[in-house]
């Protein structure tokens, strides 16, 4: 494939441009995980451990909200962040910092459900144990969260996985400006509606690179724990 | 040795349990006392395991009364339970235990100490550091106990704490029972071992389908049973 | 795990995401389309001027409309497009202050080298499109409400074509950037209408190749106007007029007329032209 192996030398020259755009994925995406994982895993755990009228029906939507689609969340907080929206005042639209919000906005709904379920079935093995040591419920729920961090680090690799691969969202509400707002997806779109084809796929390798690398570290970080405290 | 507690006797009037349509406890009226192991005994299915739960207060009773110490409505002491499946939360084995001293409301700057007491007493001292769900069955179950401890109860609960062990490591667990009846715990036990049943047991309960069958002591039971429920158990036959 | 570490990196975190909404850097927000980006003219001309000036240009592309439409809600400070009509409807409106003209490229009528319908050479592209209207050949359509599309559509108008409610399954519309709409056509061996400017830039060609031009039809004029502060107070008038001055001054002209790719003059300033 001629084109692949011209892509892999514009990759090998580290090119500025493209090493400030890596950057900028890195941070928009790991950021929304941070954020996410902030809001999903206690949400996630709450759901678990708690029992209320409508509780089958929240989890049925919490599951949905995976699968929200990412232009239109991008949609609806250019919506908000628009200068001639509610929060136009807070003046972040085209920013790194609205990437962030779209993307954190998607990302934590997979957080939250895939908490939910993992608490859910470790709740059931550790409710005696906990009810015996006389936990509260906010001990119960750190304590199910600890123990389930393994667990739910995968869970945070495929949070990571969606921010890092959408561009739907991120383009809509960053604008793809080069040089602030552009990130390794967006770059790919703008470059193959310029007919660069080689440098898109290219951007593409290394997109796809990168998140390997990241779970590959992520296991090496589980597994380190793992044999520290099993 | 621990001062004599309030919470004892424990006395069940007509005490009953049910789950949806199924009863497992009916009518059950007991009186145990303080200063003696009490061991549950009967085959699975029995109710011994429901029971306990519903002393610790895991489960609520369907019907009935139970006051600790003779005071109507009062709730009991301190109390500790050791599963037959402890689990084992995802850290070391003093961690385990310093979570329990946490959760027991010990102030902090005593924790330590306290922990290092307990892994001795059980003798998991060299194994502090150990990832807990790397200890073996028995060093698991004497973890286990160490938490239970960590309480400082006053009546501690033991779910068939050997039925899962070699005899080295249920003759670890019977020392320790017995080490900590002799300061004053009150131990309720129910194991299927009727050999365990005589080494360990001041005071028997049989238990059969829900029902208490017989109440006595160690003695009484096994040279003199005063039912045939009780005469089939010991020859070890089944109990339909 | 107590909760300082986790907010101090939290801190860390956004403090770099927040800066440049907080930070005071001269910069404005230029909605222009995607078809002027794709020419190359942005990463030519924008560091001239933010050599000279001092300020940062953030270039939003969109199709025309979605430009005029962020202009509208004030998310920009200056629309730099190319459909007069819809421009001075935007001023109609009251989102713009003044328009000027600033430069103008052309259309290209692109097909394969097979040229099924036999358009090749033609001077009236009307007479070209209504050819292959009658010869069923594949047509690309940008279909997205952008300058370029707007154009095509007059085009279908000029030659007696209600292209609404008259295309077949030969007029496929994509509702794609100018750089979509060259790759579907390169892909399908189809005929697309394209301004000069991507074309020359564009680097999928294929077997594609321009097949009419220089009807006076096909003329692509550009103007550039600052969003509205009264109606937006949070535009930056300012500055924003620094770049439209800047775009029609003499020195900014002829940067305009300097931008080459293959030898070839992309743009033509005109922002002295009355009638532009």
């Amino acid at each position: 494939m001629p084109e692949g192996v011209s892509a892999l030398q514009l990759v090998f020259t580290a090119d500025p441009s493209l090493v400030a755009i890596i950057k900028l994925s890195l941070l928009v995406s790991l950021s929304a995980v941070v954020l996410a994982a902030l809001i999903g895993l206690p949400a996630g755990a709450l759901v678990a451990l708690t029992r209320f009228p409508g509780r089958q029906a929240l989890i049925v939507f919490l599951n949905g909200l995976m699968g929200l689609p990412p232009v239109v969340v991008g949609l609806t907080v250019y919506l908000m962040l628009s200068r001639s929206g509610p929060l136009g005042p807070w003046g972040i639209l085209f920013t790194p910092a609205a990437m962030v919000i779209a993307q954190t906005i998607l990302v934590a709904p997979i957080i939250a459900a895939l908490t939910r379920q993992t608490v859910e079935d470790l709740a059931v093995a550790y409710h005696d144990e906990l009810a015996a040591m006389k936990v509260g419920p906010l001990g119960r729920v750190a304590t199910l969260l600890w123990d389930a961090r393994f667990s739910l680090v995968t869970a945070l690799l495929a949070g990571f996985g969606r921010a890092a691969a959408e561009v739907g969202a991120i383009i809509i509400v960053g604008g793809n400006i080069e040089g602030y707002t552009r990130t390794m997806t967006t770059a790919i779109a703008l470059e193959t509606s310029k007919g660069d084809l080689p440098l898109a796929i290219g951007l593409g390798m290394v997109l796809i690179a990168i998140v390997f690398v990241v779970n590959a570290l992520a296991d090496v970080v589980r597994r380190a724990g793992r044999s520290m405290a099993g | 040795m621990r001062a004599p507690s309030h919470d004892l006797p424990i006395v069940l009037e007509k005490v009953g349990f049910r789950a949806g349509a199924v009863t497992i406890l009916d009518d059950i009226s007991l009186t145990l006392n303080a200063g003696g192991t009490t061991i549950l005994i009967g085959p699975n299915g029995a109710g011994k395991t429901t029971l306990l739960r519903l002393l610790m207060g895991l489960a609520p009773a369907s019907q009935g009364r139970l006051a600790w110490g003779g005071r109507e409505g009062a709730a009991p002491e301190r109390l500790s339970m050791v599963f037959q499946r402890p689990v084992m939360l995802q850290r070391s084995a003093a961690a385990n235990v310093l979570y329990a001293l946490s959760a027991a409301g010990v102030p902090r700057s005593e924790r330590a100490a306290r922990c290092a007491a307990l892994l001795q007493t059980v003798g998991l001292s060299g194994l502090a550091r150990r990832p807990a769900r790397r200890l073996s069955g028995g060093e698991q179950q004497r973890l286990a106990l160490a938490r239970a401890l960590a309480r400082d109860p006053s009546v501690l609960f033991l779910d068939e704490p050997t039925a899962s062990l070699d005899p080295a490591g249920t003759k670890a667990i019977e020392d320790l029972v017995q080490t900590i009846a002799a300061r004053g715990v009150k131990v309720i036990m129910s194991t299927h071992d009727l050999g365990q049943a005589r080494r360990l047991a001041d005071d028997i309960v049989l238990l059969h389908r829900g029902r208490v069958v017989e109440h006595a002591s160690t003695n009484s039971f096994f040279t003199a049973p005063a039912t045939e429920e009780a005469r089939t158990f010991i020859a070890g036959e089944l109990l339909l | 795990m107590t909760f300082t570490p986790t907010l101090a990196i939290l801190y860390l975190l956004l403090w770099p995401l927040t800066s440049p909404a907080v930070a005071q850097e001269k910069s404005i927000v230029v909605a222009s389309t995607t078809s002027t980006q794709d020419s190359g003219l942005f990463e030519y001309l924008l560091p001239k001027f933010t050599a000279k000036t001092g300020i940062k240009v953030k270039v939003i592309a969109q199709g025309t409309g979605q430009a005029l439409d962020t202009g509208r809600r004030g998310d920009a400070d200056v629309v730099f497009v190319h459909a007069k009509s819809a421009e001075e409807k935007f001023l109609a409106e009251g989102h713009g202050v003044t328009r000027y003209p600033v430069m103008y490229n052309d259309f290209v009528l692109i097909g394969p080298m097979s040229d099924p319908a036999g358009v090749k050479g033609l001077k009236d592209v009307a007479k070209a499109l209504q050819t292959i209207k009658d010869k069923n050949a594949i047509f690309i359509s940008r279909g997205d409400r952008s300058g370029t599309n707007i154009a095509e559509l007059n085009l279908w108008k000029d030659a007696g074509i209600d292209i609404a409610k008259d295309h077949g399954p030969w007029y496929k519309a994509i509702g794609q950037g100018m750089g979509a709409a060259l790759n579907t056509a390169s892909a399908s061996n189809a005929y697309v209408l394209s301004d000069r400017g991507t074309w020359i830039h564009f680097k999928n060609k294929g077997d594609l190749r321009i097949v009419v031009e220089g009807d006076k039809r096909m003329f692509n004029q550009y103007g550039v106007m600052l969003v509205n502060p009264a109606k937006h107070p949070t535009v930056k008038k300012e500055l924003g007029q620094a770049f439209i001055d800047y775009l029609i001054s003499p020195e900014g002209q002829q940067v305009i007329a300097g931008y080459k790719i293959d030898g070839q003059q992309l743009f033509f300033p005109n922002a002295n032209d009355p009638n532009a």
